[in-house]
């Protein structure tokens, strides 16, 4: 960047190595990690299967919201029907029960999927605080090609063993392609 | 630059055995996937296909206006065949749909690789394939402008859907299995999304690609989530696929009509869904793979294998044929006796001998496996199976109705030319939609073919 010697002035976000390789930045993660650093995010055009545990993501609450949002589902989808065809409008058919279950179970059941799937979707976009169009990564001129074929490990700002100089250099011990700082 | 250039003008055609030509790397297959939407000229074809689709919309249009102005009169339906192209087309069109949910999602429970570049365009075509069927039941309850009386919305009237009927249990099943194949396709091309605004040079076309990709990074904290969340709706689409088919047979099952109240007919209806749909999704491909020079992505092994699940959902629906003719014997009912007797030498029997040689005889071709690996081959036994599949359903509808328990109320059953248009219609508006979608996002996920270089890259060499 042009302005690049002003950037002591804006409020640093991170710093940020790339990589050209999956094995690379599996390498420099791991080294990261082992390093002490907390706030270190990884991005990569594909998921890397090494990279979430290292990093320790496996749990999350993902699948807690699904199930609690199918078990709305499957109620809401009964009482919907119990209350259209036992408290609100109840016709003897033939003295069929009104509460007839068995016959509910169809829409129940599609209601369940229903439910659940939207919660999937929901939850997936907005616990990663999505949709957010503006981050400070993208201020990085060739973070264009994280979604592409190049892998980033950024060190965030807020990490208590962060600093500025001593990251900057732990990183390029890491053998990157590029190492940049990343501003607000 | 210039190395997309030369991953563009690649000539020479991949044809060996691996899911992925090992010429690709990240950057290459980005750039093929990405480049189909973002540069300006499309092949030929791609054109010609929608320029034939979209005058066969103004058609679909014309007989729509035609049929609300004047009624289901005008179409084929008369006592006793009150059902007739509408619930055919209907279930033809939902089958279809169902191979794109059998490959991106059972095929990804299964861990099967070869599904990666073939699901998103099998997903678009789930999504255009329920519109085209939603169209007909909404055109054929006769008040079309009512059609919200399906849905459980209170109103002044106290009226409520009949809950233990079917026909209710169908507007839920499809519609969730709609909204269902909607997400799982949008979800799985968010980050493709993120790499083609990443991509746009256009302000215009960045913003917009930007807009629909919500900001994706990649960070691995959002992959590790999604990735969930991505494996849970797989789960759910799973049973999904089987119970909206289902429910679809119900329509006929839970009725008392000969060769209707059968209990083989959930798996019998599933098995013809996923035999139909894999038949569409090779009419599909073999062509676009062609025009895009994509035998490098979509390989012979893809195509085989295809080949192979027409073979084995064929093979369950012979056998459903064969349960069909033993039980109409076994149960030693008159009615169902005739039904059967009746489908082999009544009045639809040219239809019925074209069904069975539609798909029962013709696939057996492919137990060559010359036959499986060639392109040709495989796109006519897929248009072959299509007819079929959708003879299947003329001959469930029509023969057990047109001659039902009383010979007094015997009647013929054609479509009439409002019948047809309609149903031509639906084709082309399908293919124009298959045409916008192959246009203007990417038809192949490019993540999922990134995960897939690095193990097959290795493999057997």
């Amino acid at each position: 960047m042009s302005y690049g010697h002003t950037s002591a002035e804006s409020k640093l976000f991170g710093i940020v190595a790339e990589f050209e390789s999956e094995a690379s930045i599996i390498e420099a993660t791991g080294k990261t990690v082992e390093a002490g650093y907390h706030h270190v995010e990884a991005y990569t055009p594909y998921p890397l299967e090494e990279l979430i545990d290292i990093l320790d993501l496996h749990k999350n609450k993902v699948a807690l919201v699904i199930l609690i949002g199918g078990l709305v589902g499957c109620a809401a989808g009964f009482f919907m029907q119990y209350f259209a065809s036992v408290i609100h409008y109840p016709i003897n058919v033939g003295g069929r029960p009104f509460n007839s279950w068995p016959s509910f179970i169809p829409v129940m059941f599609e209601c369940t999927i229903l439910f659940a799937s939207i919660s999937a979707v929901l939850s997936m976009i907005l616990m990663n605080g999505l949709p957010r169009p503006y981050h400070p990564m993208f201020n990085v001129d060739r973070f264009q090609y994280a979604s592409q074929d190049r892998f980033f490990l950024c060190i965030e700002a807020d990490d208590p063993k962060f600093n500025p100089e001593e990251t900057r250099q732990f990183l390029e011990s890491l053998h990157p392609h590029e190492v940049s700082e990343v501003e607000e | 630059m210039s190395k997309e250039k030369a991953g563009e003008n690649q000539t020479a055609i991949y044809t060996g055995d691996r899911l992925i030509d090992p010429e690709y790397n990240n950057t290459t297959v980005t750039s093929k996937i990405s480049n189909i939407v973002l540069h300006k000229d499309a092949p030929a074809q791609l054109y010609i296909a929608a320029a034939i689709g979209l005058p066969i919309i103004g058609i679909l249009g014309m007989s729509v206006t035609y049929l609300f102005l004047v009624g289901t009169g005008i179409w084929g339906l008369n006592v006793p065949v009150a059902w007739g192209f509408a619930i055919i087309n209907f279930v033809w069109w939902i089958g279809i749909g169902h191979a794109g949910t059998l490959i991106s999602a059972i095929l990804h429970l299964m861990r099967q690789d070869w599904r990666n570049s073939i699901n998103r365009f099998a997903e678009a075509m789930t999504i255009f394939a329920v519109m085209c069927a939603g169209m007909f039941p909404l055109l054929h309850v006769g008040r079309p402008w009512v059609a919200y009386w399906l849905m459980p919305i209170p109103n002044t009237m106290g009226l409520w859907p009949q809950w233990r009927s079917p026909l209710v249990w169908d507007v839920f099943a499809v519609s969730t299995y709609f909204t269902v194949s909607l997400l799982f396709w949008y979800v799985g091309m968010i980050p493709d999304l993120g790499t083609l605004r990443d991509r746009a040079k256009h302000p215009v076309i960045k913003r917009i690609f930007g807009v629909f990709a919500l900001g994706w990074r990649g960070a691995t904290s959002h992959w590790a989530r999604y990735e969930k969340a991505y494996l849970i709706l797989a789960g759910l689409s799973t049973p999904l696929v089987l119970s909206v088919h289902s429910i679809v047979s119900f329509d006929f099952a839970i009725s008392l009509v000969p060769g209707w109240h059968t209990t083989i007919f959930p798996p019998y209806f599933v098995a013809g869904a996923i035999y139909a749909g894999f038949a569409m999704v090779l009419t599909l491909t073999i062509p676009v793979r062609k025009w895009y020079h994509l035998e490098g992505l979509i390989t012979i092994r893809h195509l085989e294998n295809m080949g192979k699940i027409v073979m084995a959902t064929g093979f369950i629906v012979i056998y459903g044929y064969a349960m069909e003719i033993f039980i109409s014997w076994y149960s030693a009912g008159p009615y169902e006796g005739f039904m059967m007797y009746n489908r082999m030498t009544g009045q639809y029997a040219p239809f019925y001998w074209a069904l069975i040689f539609c798909n029962a005889v013709s696939i057996q071709i492919l137990w060559w496996k010359k036959a499986r690996r060639s392109p040709v081959v495989l796109f006519i036994i897929s248009l072959i199976v299509g007819v079929g599949m959708w003879l299947e359903r003329f001959i469930i509808v029509a023969t057990s109705l047109a001659n039902d328990f009383m010979p007094s109320s015997w009647d013929h059953y054609s479509g009439t030319v409002w019948d047809w248009s309609i149903y031509i219609g639906t084709i082309g508006f399908f293919m124009f939609m298959m045409c916008l979608f192959i246009r203007f996002l990417p038809m192949i996920p490019m993540t999922e073919m990134k995960m897939i270089i690095p193990k097959h890259r290795e493999k057997d060499d």
